[in-house]
């Protein structure tokens, strides 16, 4: 995908955020964003997901206004905003270590931004009780913000982001410093919220598990560069590119050359010249190197279970690991020793065990031949 | 509920509070052995020098011990009694026995200390001591007619008691009338509370300019990229590394009349050159001088406050809706109090006792209390005023930390 041009979405909605032919570069000499085009419908739950350095965050710090782009513009409802500054803009921000004021209760915190705007006081007090009831919060109004645990302050942070109604809120990895229980107990509740109030949300993370759970649709960024922009069973299941399949979740990787393509079809010679069926994604003539992803959940090895159609290929059991609720089988494939089944732990499943030879198959459609990066 | 619970035993029933105390006896005791030097050392070279000299600013035995028959008639007579030829007698006694001494010289000075000028009466009764004979009231008078003063003799009843409070009055430009009540001094010899007033405002003001110049730096240091800060840290540090003597001086360079400023001002043509600007040898050196030397103390507690505050605070107040102003004066400011208290605190008390530099640099109207006590522990050798007036200034210094510890709280103060 090196040198590809970047894919712009097809805007699902009438646009709220729109980010035109947007750049940043810190240093002038490279660009962190790379010819960014996005456009964000309104009431949509989009994520920007990408591993660290790849330009995320500093695309929501632009349309926070804390960066300025250095090429391009960002329009909000239609008005471009690159000369308005941040506390004009009114976004809500969750913050990646809360920022809630140390020196105010959460009462005061929530009662700051409804301040600054000129709210009466009587006014101030029923959103603030409103949005920490929001929360379930509304005990903790005289609290510091030290009082309180983790996923308190987690709420609070919420809580003071929509308190005074914005109609766009940013959170830059707002789960990231909670335990998995509570995080992903936070997941829903975000989710809930941002039903429930009808707001657009722009979320920024780098777990991919958060960004398919949550969201409408997700921005995979990679090297300033949105690699895929798709609703979460898209991403997962159909993948563009090897970037978003190894990203996103576990996939099995096998190295070949495209033997003969036709109609939606594709021939992979495997390194140990076996020849499977793929499907072709983004590989175009033959004799081209490819890497066919496969997810692990989609390979079975009882013949019964195999979908029909299904292409079947040998392969030796080297380790079983038992996970509760699947096992997860490393496997011998095709000169790979990497290659990963994930089977139920159903009741009566067959229990495999290390040297074993087994034929493992799955459908030439979860087969995906994809050009290497 | 304690009294409900049986009292704790360890395994094999010995009382558990006694068992802990063993254990923990030997680190306590290791603990202490490694702290004992500086604890002895801070006591004889700290504490009790400055206990000694805070007990002389209220106990000066001087003149008791060089005249004890004069002692025991202000004993046996009360204030205001008739000074008769016995009170006389006790004098010429005491005359004598200050010339066996020679002890004339420091019982004069204790005197002088509160009516100038006697100092040369008693070296000089006591160089005739051996020729006095009764009626020793006119032998006296017939030496100095000073001797007949009731002035004087009130001085010598106050300065018959070792112990006395007249050294802190006059610290505060207070003395006592004749009949004992504490009266102002004359309006021409008032000059410690003058100059204790001008120490407070001058050293309030360079606190204020530490602040005023030291917050951005404090700022820039908090926010560039530790390579960078540790940079410009060195420029805040490089002062300590220098002689004090040598920047104080490099200000008289600078400032004075004839000085690099004066210089390039008139040069420029900005200046005339009879429109010298005088920067130096009064207040504005004092000012200029110390805020620059003191500004490092401002620098570092407050860059120790400011540096963990993460950029998040600032950015999250401007995404609610405050200006960068209201962000500054209402998130940013109130985090950095405890950095401003230790520095204010700091320079504060620092400015207060601060000498060498308003020495240099003070002239007339540049001196503050610090130079008053130096003069009187060099030049007059009054020590207990010394000690008197370094006392007020202790006791100015501790009620502001009180002060302060009542408003802000002490535990909320960060030195680094």
């Amino acid at each position: 995908m090196n040198g590809e041009p970047a894919l712009t979405s097809n805007a699902s909605g009438e646009g709220f955020v729109v980010f035109d032919h947007v750049q940043k570069s810190y240093d002038g000499e490279t660009l962190v964003v790379k010819d960014l085009n996005l456009s964000i419908g309104k009431g949509e739950f989009l994520t920007m997901l990408g591993p660290s350095g790849s330009g995320k965050t500093t695309c929501l710090m632009m349309l926070a206004g804390f960066e300025t782009a250095t090429h391009g513009e960002i329009k909000l409802n239609g008005r471009p905003i690159n000369q308005v500054p941040p506390h004009k803009r009114g976004i809500g921000m969750v913050f990646q270590n809360y920022a809630l004021f140390p020196h105010m209760s959460v009462g005061e915190n929530l009662s700051f931004p409804l301040e600054v705007r000129g709210t009466g006081k009587s006014e101030r007090e029923a959103k603030i009780k409103r949005a920490l009831d929001m929360v379930q919060m509304g005990a903790f109004a005289n609290r510091r913000p030290a009082q309180l645990s983790g996923g308190q302050q987690q709420r609070i942070a919420l809580a003071r982001a929509l308190v005074f109604d914005p109609e766009l809120v940013l959170m830059d990895e707002p789960l990231g410093a909670l335990d998995k229980q509570l995080r992903e107990h936070m997941q829903f509740e975000i989710k809930h919220l941002h039903e429930s109030l009808g707001l657009t949300v722009v979320y920024v993370t780098h777990d991919q598990g958060e960004a398919l759970t949550m969201s409408d649709r997700v921005a995979v960024f990679n090297d300033g560069r949105i690699q895929q922009l798709d609703a979460p069973d898209e991403l997962y299941e159909r993948p563009k590119n090897s970037f978003v399949a190894q990203f996103i979740g576990e996939n099995n990787k096998l190295p070949g050359t495209i033997e003969a393509l036709e109609d939606g079809k594709a021939l992979v010679r495997l390194a140990t010249g076996e020849v499977i069926d793929a499907t072709p994604v983004n590989v175009t003539q033959k004799g081209q190197r490819t890497l066919v992803s496969i997810r692990p959940e989609r390979v079975e090895f009882k013949p019964e279970m195999m979908p029909p159609g299904a292409h079947t290929i040998d392969a030796e059991v080297l380790e079983v690991i038992y996970m509760g609720d699947i096992f997860r089988t490393r496997l011998r494939v095709a000169g790979s020793e990497d290659f990963v089944m994930k089977s139920r732990n159903t009741l009566g499943q067959t229990k495999l065990v290390p040297g074993q030879h087994v034929r493992i198959g799955w459908h030439p459609q979860d087969a995906r031949a994809l050009e290497p990066m | 509920m304690t009294d409900t619970t049986a009292l704790l035993t360890t395994a094999d029933g010995k009382p558990l509070k006694s068992a802990l105390a063993k254990s923990q006896g030997r680190a306590r005791r290791r603990a202490f052995l490694l702290v004992a030097p500086l604890f002895f050392f801070v006591l004889l070279t700290f504490i009790i020098p400055i206990g000694q000299m805070l007990f002389q600013s209220v106990y000066n035995p001087t003149f008791t011990q060089a005249a004890p028959n004069l002692v025991r008639w202000f004993d046996e007579n009360p204030a205001g009694s008739q000074i008769d030829e016995a009170a006389f007698a006790a004098l010429a006694a005491d005359l004598k026995q200050m010339k066996t001494d020679k002890t004339a010289g420091s019982a004069g000075t204790r005197i002088n200390y509160d009516m100038p000028g006697t100092r040369s009466l008693f070296t000089a009764a006591a160089r005739k001591a051996d020729k006095l004979e009764p009626p020793y009231r006119e032998a006296l008078l017939e030496i100095d007619k000073t001797w007949g003063d009731p002035m004087l003799w009130r001085v010598m009843r106050s300065a018959a008691s070792a112990l006395t409070a007249d050294f802190y009055l006059a610290a505060l430009d207070l003395t006592r009338d004749d009949t004992g009540a504490i009266i102002s001094v004359a309006q021409d010899r008032q000059v410690y509370v003058t100059l204790f007033a001008r120490t407070f405002l001058l050293s309030g003001l360079i606190t204020g300019l530490c602040l005023v110049l030291a917050f951005p730096i404090a700022h820039l240091l908090a926010t560039l990229p530790l390579a960078r800060s540790n940079l410009l840290m060195i420029l805040v540090l490089l002062p300590f590394w220098t002689s004090l003597l040598v920047r104080t001086t490099s200000w008289m360079v600078l400032l004075q009349g004839q000085g690099v400023v004066n210089n390039v001002l008139v040069s420029l043509g900005i200046l005339g050159e009879d429109g010298r600007i005088q920067m130096m040898y009064n207040q504005t050196g004092t000012i200029i001088a110390m805020t620059h030397i003191l500004l490092p103390f401002m620098v570092l507690p407050l860059y120790s406050v400011m540096r963990p505050i993460p950029p998040s605070y600032v950015r999250a107040a401007r995404s609610l809706g405050a200006s960068s102003w209201t962000a500054f004066r209402r998130v940013y400011l109130p985090q950095t109090l405890p950095g401003i208290g230790a520095g204010a605190l700091l320079v504060f008390i620092l400015a207060v006792g601060y000498y060498i530099t308003p020495a240099l640099v003070g002239g007339a109207d540049g001196q503050l209390i610090s130079n008053l006590i130096a003069f009187h522990m060099q030049k007059s050798l009054n020590w207990s005023l010394a000690a008197a007036l370094a006392g007020l200034l202790l006791a100015a210094v501790l009620a502001l930390y009180w002060l302060y510890d009542r408003v802000v709280g002490i535990d909320n103060l960060k030195l680094g």
